[in-house]
């Protein structure tokens, strides 16, 4: 046995244990969550960013695995969604189905499609792609008000999950049962999909992406290679759509709409499209502020399109690949070196936000409210937008944040040099 | 038929422009084939007709005795024939070991598998490694492709075509670019890791051509002027008229 | 029928020629530069609201001129500090940021202007009925857009074809790297170009604001059919982008005004199914609410059989 084959021998086994581990720590906290965050609202969050999370990771097969840029994928999303709706519907007359097991019949909707469609889009990749899914998307969105008996109309398709033969003693009335429900299938599909990831159809996708054309003279049609990602795509995309109908007992236009299209786009892209964790934590990202932030301000789509414009500009692998940058310098033990100088770098950018965000939120009000009430809660602080203070106080936050910034990048600059600088001959760094 | 490749009445064109006029050639099993000719005489067109990357306008392209021609390159390599490229084509955010998988799975039978795991695949595994170890870059195996050095680029570019273990192999200028030392070491590598197999290698360094060929053919404005052993074509005053110029032997 | 057919065909080339202008701009800057603005109609809103601001304080017709220029200059700042950047990321990068920005100026618009539509309106000189055929009314104000858009037409035809600056932009279309060999400043020429497409956008936006709508979503609704009209003309192809439009403007406009339905095609082949029939939906559906479908069933089918489009001669 060769030395590189023990080596790989052993890097194998090694991040087998990861994993093992992972998966396990993974299912404990999804068991867990609940009991630690047991109100309603953050159930139903939960629940949210299980459903966002499984259609994110089913976006980025696309996306950062199959180099795919689509801007209809929630069609998928949607017609699993109004199928598992109308199953949903045909158990409450009798159809022998336990309510747990609809999101199959979401994924085998979004499998279905998925080969129609993908039959003449995965022809070509790049922008081709993605204009034919966008009249794809287009097509469907729109044909959604014509055909009524499927799509509902404008009222969308309800149903009721608690209408179907209960299982042990549960019949799915409350949020924790469709959490756990949620939860198992998040469970699942992420497996299935890392597992996918991990197979030769997923390695060969990924190969597919960096050159598609050496990857036929390895004996790999390109085309069937995109299609199957394609297809395996809309199979969990629907998944995620048939639990969509479950937790919320009603599906829309909306639901396969452009806007959710693009909302998995911002949260794969956010997150990261380079490793298969990153679209779950665009997920989480996008339904905290969706849910949370929306709460406390009335502008949140705002902030979001400057966070993503932000993302395209500054950091294209996205939160994750900030995170796995960092790799390198976790490995050498010397993470405590950048500790100081991302202090140094982090209160300036709070300062910045606080100000930022505070003449938007300012200007917002002034915009919006009537000539008796010029006092805005802003931060805590009652802040009169009539009088010139609050406005020189957040400009002055902005700019002194800015400067502060600026003096910090040096040091942030020379402490990741030093983090990731190699490792002097003989094993022990002189740091 | 029992030669490898059998050309006949080759021809391509792209609109007005009549790149190959005409070519026949038979290669036979276990031939070292070289084909020369000045820049822009269609050497890679010949290639790219042969794998599949372009289809003939006219003409037939046999492979081990049936008709390949036209059929897109995932056929023509699943019927046996692999290849490299004159421009580096590999797969840059790839490792290198991923590289080298990549092209072993097809021929070792998991297609387009979804339900097993790489990792676990001993038998791919130890293929590529035998294949890293072959081509020299076992020690870099776990870097990504496009970070290599280019004379390991071009190591990684044969690695890739030989991966599989087809047995008709094309190399397109494989020591392009290199210099004296790095082309000895490619041309070792090149007569080890096609040893039994039939090679067709377009070149134009003189030496690595006389070195390796059994036969030379020459091709001058997509038409093959001459075919012969290297003497016969050093001698060949047609050729040294259109190619070689008037002096015959630079090593 | 005549009327219907003279109406919808004037209605339905100034449609067109508004798309044409929309998608000259975004024809030109693909051509160019290779990338396809999913931001192109935000920039179309912007030019709406910039001369409905104008027109507010000054009047319609300095909103005319000085809205586009803004909406120019706001383009060529973008490419020149954003665009540029993000092209080293590659295409997906770029298609993603021009997505990202739509979505943002579509935000700052509702920040700035609010959700609602604005009163943006025409000129009092232009609000006349032009001609009055059939009992209907042919604006005046429709017959200023369809002029506009005829001149802009011209204009670029002129530019293009008889000035120097036209010729080099002609060239870059087929072979944008032969001329930054050339020797011209290629970023120069790439700010220009994305600049002059924006501007383009504007000017639609000014003229067909008081028309089509001032409201945050304009962007959307005519964003996507802008994206149909290039593709289908062909990338890269601006005579293929005006046959495009007043295609898509025309089948359009027909198609809303002619209230057929499905059923009534079957009754003439002596089919017919009752109300309770399971495909309900698929005989009730008339060409109108089909007209918004059109474009994307044309869109898809040209991507099929033929990618390039009717003119184009390059896919990506």
């Amino acid at each position: 046995m060769s030395t590189l084959g023990n080596m790989r021998r052993a890097m194998n086994a090694e991040a087998k244990r990861r994993q093992r581990l992972y998966w396990t720590v993974l299912a404990a906290v999804l068991a867990v969550l609940p009991w630690v965050f047991s109100s309603s609202f953050a159930v139903s969050i939960m629940t949210q960013i299980g459903i966002a999370s499984i259609f994110a990771l089913s976006y980025n097969m696309l996306l950062g695995q199959g180099g795919m840029l689509s801007f209809g994928h929630a069609v998928y999303f949607g017609l699993g969604g109004f199928l598992a709706m109308h199953f949903m519907n045909y158990i409450e007359g009798g159809f022998p189905l336990p309510v747990p097991l609809l999101p199959i019949i979401g994924g085998l909707i979004g499998l279905l499609f998925g080969v129609i469609f993908g039959s003449f889009s995965t022809r070509r990749a790049g922008t081709v792609f993605a204009m034919i899914s966008l009249g794809i998307a287009e097509l469907i969105a729109s044909s959604s008000l014509i055909f009524v008996k499927f799509f509902g109309g404008e009222e969308g398709i309800t149903g009721d999950r608690t209408m179907g033969a209960p299982f042990l003693n549960f019949n799915y009335a409350t949020d924790i049962e469709v959490y756990y429900i949620a939860a198992i299938w998040t469970f699942i599909a992420m497996f299935a999909m890392y597992w996918f990831s991990r197979s030769p159809m997923g390695r060969m996708a990924n190969a597919v992406r960096e050159n598609p054309e050496r990857a036929e003279f390895i004996g790999y049609s390109q085309r069937k290679v995109r299609l199957i990602s394609f297809c395996a795509s809309g199979f969990f995309a629907g998944l995620a759509g048939g639990i969509f109908a479950i937790a919320y007992e009603i599906v829309t236009e909306e639901t396969l709409g452009l806007n959710q299209s693009g909302s998995v786009l911002l949260m794969a892209y956010i997150g990261g499209i380079g490793y298969f964790i990153g679209p779950v934590i665009g997920a989480i990202l996008l339904t905290l502020l969706r849910t949370v932030l929306s709460n406390f301000t009335d502008i949140w789509l705002l902030y979001l399109g400057l966070i993503f414009l932000a993302t395209v500009l500054f950091a294209p692998a996205g939160l994750s690949g900030l995170l796995m940058m960092h790799g390198p310098a976790y490995k050498a033990r010397r993470m405590g070196l950048l500790l100081v100088p991302y202090a140094t770098m982090a209160i300036p950018i709070l300062i910045t936000t606080i100000g930022i965000t505070g003449i938007l939120e300012l200007a917002h009000f002034a915009q919006n409210t009537s000539v008796d009430d010029r006092v805005m809660m802003l931060y805590g602080i009652p802040s009169n937008i009539d009088s010139l203070l609050p406005w020189a106080v957040l400009v002055g936050l902005a700019g002194i944040g800015i400067y502060g910034i600026r003096r910090a990048k040096a040091g942030v600059l020379e402490a990741w040099d030093q983090a990731n600088a190699p490792i002097a001959p003989g094993g022990q760094d002189k740091s | 038929m029992s030669g490898a490749i059998t050309i006949a009445g080759l021809h391509k064109s792209f609109g007005p422009a009549h790149i190959i006029r005409g070519i026949t050639l038979d290669i036979a099993k276990g031939e070292r084939h070289a084909i020369i000719g000045p820049n822009g005489a269609g050497k890679s067109t010949l290639f790219h007709l042969i794998s599949g990357r372009y289809e003939p306008s006219e003409g037939t392209i046999e492979l081990n005795g049936s008709d390949v021609s036209g059929l897109p390159p995932f056929d023509i390599f699943r019927q046996g024939l692999s290849r490299s490229f004159q421009v580096t084509n590999i797969f840059p955010r790839l490792s290198v070991y991923e590289n080298i998988r990549c092209a072993v799975l097809w021929v070792a039978d998991y297609k387009y598998s979804f339900w097993h795991q790489v990792d676990d695949l001993d038998d791919v595994n130890e293929w590529t490694e035998t294949i890293l170890e072959k081509i020299g870059l076992d020690g870099r195996a776990f870097i990504p492709a496009g970070l290599l050095a280019y004379a390991e680029q071009r190591a990684l570019e044969i690695g890739i075509a030989i991966a599989g273990g087809n047995d008709v192999v094309l190399l397109d200028e494989p020591t392009a670019g290199m210099s004296h030392s790095e082309t000895e070491q490619a041309v070792e590598l090149i007569r080890t890791v096609t040893e039994g197999k039939t090679l067709v290698m377009v070149e134009h360094d003189m030496g690595v051509i006389f070195d390796l060929a059994d036969r030379i053919s020459v091709l001058v404005y997509g038409e093959i002027i001459a075919t012969g052993t290297p003497e016969n074509i050093r001698n060949n005053a047609a050729v040294q008229e259109a190619y070689l110029g008037t002096e015959a032997d630079d090593d | 029928m005549l009327e219907i057919t003279l109406f919808s065909l004037l209605n339905g080339t100034v449609y067109g020629l508004l798309l044409f202008m929309l998608s000259s701009g975004l024809t030109l800057i693909f051509s160019m530069m290779g990338i396809l603005n999913f931001a192109h109609a935000s920039f179309y809103a912007l030019g709406a609201y910039f001369a409905f601001q104008i027109s507010r304080y000054i009047g319609f017709w300095p909103g005319l001129i000085f809205a586009p220029l803004i909406v120019g200059l706001i383009g060529a700042g973008v490419e020149r500090y954003a665009l540029r950047h993000v092209h080293k990321f590659g295409h997906v990068a770029e298609l993603v940021f021009t997505f990202g920005l739509a979505f943002l100026l579509e935000e700052i618009i509702q920040f700035i202007w609010g959700n609602d539509q604005r009163p943006y309106h025409g000129p009092d000189i232009l609000d006349f009925p032009l001609f009055v055929m059939f009992g209907a009314n042919f604006p005046a104000y429709k017959f200023f857009m369809l002029s506009i858009s005829i001149l802009i037409f011209i204009g670029l035809l002129l530019v293009l074809t008889k000035t120097r600056v036209g010729l080099i932009i002609q060239a870059a279309i087929t072979h944008p790297h032969m001329v930054g060999m050339l020797g011209h400043n290629v970023p120069l020429v790439f700010m220009l170009t994305f600049g002059t497409g924006t501007a383009l956008a504007g000017i639609a936006g000014v003229i067909a604001g008081p028309v089509m709508g001032t409201y945050p979503a304009m962007a959307t609704d005519l964003g996507s059919i802008v994206f149909v009209v290039v593709v289908i003309g062909g990338l890269g192809s601006l005579g293929g982008a005006l046959v495009a439009s007043l295609l898509i403007g025309i089948v359009q406009t027909f198609a809303v005004a002619i209230n057929v339905s499905v059923n009534d095609f079957l009754n003439l082949i002596g089919v017919s199914f009752g109300p309770d029939h399971f495909l309900v939906d698929l005989w009730t559906m008339t060409l109108p609410m089909m007209a918004p479908l059109i474009p994307y069933l044309m869109l898809i089918l040209i991507l099929i059989f033929r990618p390039t489009g009717l003119f184009g001669n390059r896919e990506t």
